[in-house]
């Protein structure tokens, strides 16, 4: 895994590293969430199986730099997440992680187009990657990275000018596949991504997120309840087990 | 949304305009005259049926008083007026054809002729521009005027026609809605006639009316012009102790303030109530966005996920809520000056208020300015709940 040019002393062999984590939800009947050990490594494509209120959201969260734990080691791309201001972990999940959601993923007043390059707008460092993948110079170059995204997720170019809510269901979320992979971010957290589609599109849907982690090198968390998914996943964990 | 702001500016800056514009019609009307002259009465008044031809005067004075005031050494011109008669719900002013020429408006414009000249037989009238556009009338033709100021049918002086022998150019003033005769004309129609009704048997033919005295013995007001506008208390104390009747004269800058200072508590409390509406517009807007964010809570938070703050989606709540504002604002204040560019004709009609179509005052722009400054405000309240939801969500919505 290429990563150079991250200007980060200490290459980590882990891409996430959790010790001992403590998170509680305020207020005196607050969720509890403990990890004693996560850690995953480059280009790990991970399937992260829990049922609804086992923590996910939590999980994703921290993960994400939302959500501040207790003292402990969290740490991103060897990053410490809990050295960071809340505006550096901003910065930090648009310039190093991309994220894909169950369902009504996109900005419903932006086109296609638009949607796929919203991290660009956040992220000078994504916009500059995507500007390399364009491998142009051209005026739109930006634009030419994004159609090209979304052409490998299967998306005709004519859709690109399209108002996001326009779409099927199915083709919001390879947008959407496209808004997290654009700008080549280190980690992609899928939150069920597939839930809304039916099992045909689901199939299809997750080859293409697979193909894609696969072919750029990006690691995958993918959280999701359907455990007939796990088997295309390099590593299945159930959330309980994580739990301390 | 933006429409209910546009039509709460429309109805802000519409107040606005009509009282400015109403201001400048009133004092540009006598701008150029230093002392009003009439029977004593209120100087808001004798300003009210003197020179904007509102209402009627209560008494008249004497030919002799006039002669007294305009041989006056400190008097530099005097306009005799004698109102009462109408034709077709235009007002006929009685005068000389110093009204022509000494009559100053505005920045000291005096009133200029489209078409022919002052009046100099006895049955020539001079009307006002709109009296011509509206009527359709030209050099040349016949009318026929009313006594009284309304009109009522029967009460014509039909006997002694008028000749139209000029047309003013438009000034935007009540003379615009004038038809003007000489002072000897208004004794002549009414030479046959005896406390407002034609004298039953007694008819005087138009070609005979010469044969008897046309001096003028009454008259309702005079404008006077000063020499130096210094002696103007001194006169005006000449006046108001005139010993042959009781007479009165205002300044008309005095009187004008006095009459806003009545006027302006009813005009505060339209501008109150608009202003009113405006709020009601912009708390509107904010109830609707701030009821469309709970359905927003999936886009705030995929603009979290891509790395927005939650002050950035702050802002971007509070910038929303900017842009309606400042669309709406801007969407009213075209649809004024379209407004008041069709209206314009109709004020000018029935009320006399020339709008100069376009043209927004420095007080209607600090208006917008105000409006569109609280819109701001009002939108940090949206701004604001977006920011909790997006602290509160983080990157799972809680729907």
């Amino acid at each position: 895994m290429n990563r150079s040019g991250m200007g980060r002393s200490g290459v980590s062999e882990f891409v996430i590293d959790i010790e001992n984590l403590v998170f509680q939800w305020p207020g005196r009947n607050g969720f509890r969430l403990s990890i004693p050990q996560f850690k995953v490594k480059p280009g790990e494509r991970i399937f992260l199986q829990g049922a609804s209120g086992s923590g996910k959201s939590t999980l994703l969260g921290l993960l994400g730099g939302v959500l501040l734990p207790q003292p402990c080691r969290l740490r991103v791309l060897d990053t410490d997440m809990t050295a960071l201001t809340s505006s550096a972990r901003d910065r930090f999940r648009v310039d190093h992680v991309g994220f894909l959601f169950q369902q009504f993923n996109l900005v419903p007043y932006l086109s296609v187009r638009e949607n796929v390059l919203l991290p660009c707008r956040f992220s000078p460092r994504r916009r500059q990657r995507s500007l390399e993948a364009a491998g142009t110079n051209a005026a739109n170059a930006l634009e030419q990275s994004a159609d090209r995204l979304l052409a490998q997720l299967g998306l005709d170019a004519a859709l690109a000018r399209q108002p996001a809510t326009a779409l099927s269901v199915g083709q919001q979320q390879r947008v959407a596949a496209a808004r997290a992979l654009i700008g080549h971010p280190e980690l992609i957290i899928a939150d069920e991504p597939t839930s809304a589609l039916d099992s045909d599109r689901q199939a299809e849907f997750l080859d293409l997120l697979l193909e894609r982690c696969e072919n750029e090198n990006v690691t995958l968390i993918f959280v999701s309840h359907d455990e007939r998914l796990a088997q295309h996943f390099t590593r299945s964990i159930h959330l309980n087990e994580l739990r301390g | 949304m933006a429409i209910s702001i546009a039509l709460s500016v429309i109805l802000l800056l519409g107040v606005e305009q009509l009282r400015t514009q109403a201001r400048e019609n009133f004092s540009q009307s006598i701008s150029g005259t230093d002392l009003v002259v009439g029977a004593r009465t209120s100087p808001i008044q004798l300003m009210l049926y003197a020179v904007f031809r509102l209402g009627d005067a209560t008494h008249s004075i004497r030919w002799a008083s006039f002669q007294a005031i305009a041989q006056h050494p400190a008097v530099a011109w005097a306009i005799p007026i004698s109102l009462g008669d109408s034709h077709r719900g235009f007002a006929v002013v009685g005068t000389t054809p110093a009204y022509f020429k000494y009559f100053r408006y505005a920045d000291g414009r005096s009133l200029a002729f489209s078409a022919g000249g002052p009046f100099g037989d006895i049955f020539d009238a001079v009307i006002g521009a709109d009296v011509a556009e509206q009527l359709g009338y030209h050099l040349g033709d016949h009318i026929i005027l009313n006594h009284g100021a309304k009109d009522i049918g029967l009460a014509q002086h039909a006997d002694k026609p008028f000749q139209v022998v000029g047309i003013l150019k438009r000034t935007g003033l009540p003379v615009d809605r004038s038809v003007h005769v000489g002072l000897e004309a208004i004794e002549a129609i009414h030479l046959d006639w005896q406390g407002g009704a034609p004298i039953a048997g007694l008819s005087i033919p138009a070609e005979y009316v010469r044969k008897f005295d046309l001096n003028p013995k009454e008259l309702t007001a005079v404008l006077i012009g000063l020499k130096s506008r210094v002696g103007v208390f001194q006169m005006q104390r000449f006046i108001n102790q005139y010993r042959g009747e009781p007479l009165l004269a205002v300044l008309p800058g005095v009187a004008l303030d006095e009459l806003w200072s009545v006027v302006g508590i009813v005009e505060n409390s339209l501008l109150i109530i608009s202003a009113l509406v405006v709020a009601v517009g912009l708390s509107g807007l904010v109830a609707v966005v701030l009821a469309g964010l709970g359905e927003r809570r999936r886009e705030l938070a995929i603009l979290r996920s891509v790395g927005a703050g939650p002050r950035v989606v702050f802002m971007l709540l509070a910038i929303e809520g900017l842009i309606i504002v400042v669309v709406g604002s801007l969407l009213g204040l075209l649809g004024l000056i379209a407004l008041s560019h069709f209206a314009a004709p109709f004020l000018q009609a029935h009320l006399g208020i020339s709008l100069t179509a376009g043209l927004i005052s420095a007080e209607a722009w600090q208006l917008l300015l105000l409006v569109m400054a609280t819109g701001f405000l009002v939108s940090l309240v949206p701004g604001y709940r977006a920011y909790r939801i997006s602290l509160a969500d983080g990157l799972t919505p809680r729907l």
